[in-house]
């Protein structure tokens, strides 16, 4: 197990070594010089732009420039945002706390109403019910999130007024950060209403960001439940006179989570991808809002060090996956 | 032997009569079918069917409601947007659009990723790890995000957004082709045609790639609503097609202003994006039903 675990550990590193120099020649792919992008419209002297790009290093040979870049990353330097003058990991860590929670809530919610709604189609298999959950299902797979989370603000926030439009929490309460999760820091503030108006600004996004993994649980579940009931133990449980929900959730769900568990490990990417509309759409500030205002602003060392540190994430979540994954299924291991 | 006897009987159904039995089971797949084809009439007929240009703007109706809303007029029959658009006019010239997109993309990232992939599986070696690895590396980042990043690169437009998203997409492709190729090489016609003298560009191109062909049509049918939903996301966020394009995400990003007096320049271009996605996935969904029989319900 531990051999598995360093060699897993070992196949990461040049992994990340090649996404930095991705990301190192992507931003190198700006049109035009870094020195002069960061000065923007203003314009720049050209002995200024000399001294700056001798200054940043970029007058050296290109390879330098990566091994530089390689050393700073390496250290935790991932840069200075041009608009806030603040290091770009330091932003990251302060924002990702909303981002996670967003994500966490929707995660949850997908797991809780996706695993039961795929056991429940399974069972029923070839009913109305089934067909029914499974055209839901494939519907909410497709659904461009962007326009689904409007409708859901129309529909909820504008029309019905149950939950407000944007943010984290209502500008009456002002909450102290201590651990960055608004449910928590709410619950441990003084106002009474925080705590539920934290709960009434999250809801709608966790639903929204949800949508999609939800769909995917369910269509994993139940065709890994399908896969598993047809096996020789269930029959011989249900030979056994063990009851119908004994068997579906004791025998069957247990074995059949396990291809469910690497789908949920594998929609990290996708929960990612979609933050970044959902929070645009319900102005929520995380990661996601942030990286699509710095493309906005031309704030390119935030765009590059953001990226970076979503990928490394993305990366970590992957070997979690790969490592469980190889814990519960000895076979993989070799 | 059954089968021959049943065959001297009635004719064996040729492949085109088998497939089709196989997807027509699948009603959610012949609905799909069913929409694809409807829009694939109304892109190519868009000047015709459009009442108006999708950029001619009617100075007198701003926000007009679609024709049963009060207020709404047969003449606009979903409505008008800010400038005084039709609706109606600028979704078919959208779904020209969008069909152009998913075909383009599609093309792209299925050419280039058989290459790639073919490469891979017949070369081994060095250039096997360097374009695997490369995939992986690629497939770390999330797609959307990636392609945000290549377009903010790039420069805003929908020939880079599909630049983009191709690049994104590509990793699916080049995984896929290599698997079946590999799998593929394993067998005795290959080594047979080897043997007959076959050149290798032969051998990639006209006996290994047709054997591969099945799960790479399904690819590519799930690419198709794949590269539409990006697209269209990247035109909600200003990135893809730039403004008055009648692209359906460019369109929901200049409704938003106006999402509070006037749901339907909101609803009706999402609502085509959902529609032509899900379309494009029943199918691939029937396709693979269809195709590889091991993997039918």
């Amino acid at each position: 197990m531990l051999r598995y675990l360093l060699r897993r550990v070992g196949l990461i590193l040049p992994v990340f070594v090649a996404v930095t120099l991705l990301s190192f020649v992507l931003i190198r792919l700006v049109p035009g010089d870094p020195i002069e992008v960061r000065a923007g419209e203003h314009g720049i002297a050209p002995e200024r732009l000399a001294e700056l790009r001798h200054q940043f290093g970029l007058d050296q040979p290109l390879w330098q420039q990566f091994l530089h870049y390689e050393w700073q990353v390496a250290h935790g330097d991932l840069g200075v945002s041009l608009v806030t003058r603040r290091p770009v990991a330091a932003e990251f860590f302060t924002l990702f706390p909303a981002t996670l929670e967003l994500g966490l809530c929707a995660m949850v919610f997908a797991v809780v109403l996706g695993l039961p709604l795929g056991v429940l189609a399974s069972v029923r298999r070839g009913s109305a019910l089934d067909y029914g959950l499974m055209s839901a299902a494939v519907t909410g797979a497709s659904m461009p999130i962007f326009w689904w989370g409007l409708m859901m603000i129309l529909l909820f926030s504008v029309t019905l007024g149950w939950t407000p439009v944007s943010g984290r929490i209502s500008d009456l309460f002002f909450v102290p950060p201590v651990t960055g999760f608004m449910l928590i820091d709410s619950l441990y503030s003084d106002d009474d209403g925080a705590f539920r108006s934290a709960v009434s600004h999250l809801i709608l996004p966790a639903i929204v960001l949800g949508t999609i993994p939800l769909a995917t649980i369910a269509r994993m579940t139940r065709s890994s439940m399908l896969e598993v009931l047809g096996e020789d133990y269930i029959r011989t449980a249900r030979a056994k006179g063990l009851s119908g929900t004994r068997v579906v959730v004791v025998h069957a769900l247990r074995n059949a989570l396990i291809p469910v568990v690497t789908v949920i490990g594998l929609q990290v990417g996708t929960l990612l991808g979609g933050a970044i509309l959902t929070e645009t759409i319900f102005s929520w500030p995380g990661v996601g809002h942030w990286l699509i205002e710095s493309i906005q602003r031309r704030d390119y060392p935030v765009l590059q060090g953001g990226t970076l540190l979503i990928a490394s994430l993305v990366m970590l979540v992957n070997l979690g996956v790969d490592v469980t994954y190889g814990f519960l299924n000895p076979r993989i291991r070799r | 032997m059954g089968t021959s006897l049943a065959a001297a009987a009635a004719p064996m159904p040729g492949p085109v009569r088998l497939f089709w039995r196989g997807f027509a089971e699948n009603r959610g797949a012949v609905l799909g079918l069913a929409v694809m084809l409807v829009l694939l009439v109304v892109a190519v007929l868009a000047g015709q069917i459009a009442p108006y240009s999708p950029i001619e703007q009617f100075r007198t109706h701003f926000l007009a409601p679609p024709a049963w809303a009060p207020g709404g007029s047969t003449a606009f029959l979903l409505g008008t947007d800010d400038v005084g658009r039709d609706l109606l006019s600028r979704l078919i010239y959208g779904a020209r659009l969008s069909l152009l997109i998913g075909l383009s993309v599609v093309a792209l990232s299925l050419s280039t990723g058989t290459v790639l992939g073919l490469a891979a599986a017949f070369a081994g070696g060095v250039v096997d790890v360097a374009i695997m690895r490369f995939m992986d590396v690629v497939l770390v980042f999330p797609s959307l995000l990636l392609a945000i990043v290549i377009v903010a690169i790039l420069g805003p437009g929908l020939f880079n957004a599909m630049l983009a998203v191709a690049i994104v997409t590509l990793p699916s492709y080049v995984r896929l082709v290599r698997a079946s190729a590999l799998s593929e090489l394993a067998r005795d016609y290959v080594t047979a045609t080897r043997s007959a003298g076959a050149s290798t560009p032969r051998l990639m191109f006209s006996t290994v790639l047709p054997n591969c062909a099945a799960p790479l049509i399904v690819q590519a049918s799930l690419g198709f609503s794949a590269a539409i939903l990006d697209a269209a996301a990247l035109g909600f966020l200003g990135l893809g097609a730039q403004p008055p394009t009648p692209e359906w995400g460019t369109m929901l990003a200049g409704a938003l202003q106006y999402y509070q007096r006037a749901w339907w320049v909101l609803a009706f271009p999402g609502f085509a994006i959902l529609a032509t996605v899900l379309a494009f996935n029943l199918l691939g969904d029937g396709l693979r039903d269809a195709l590889d029989p091991r993997l039918r319900r």
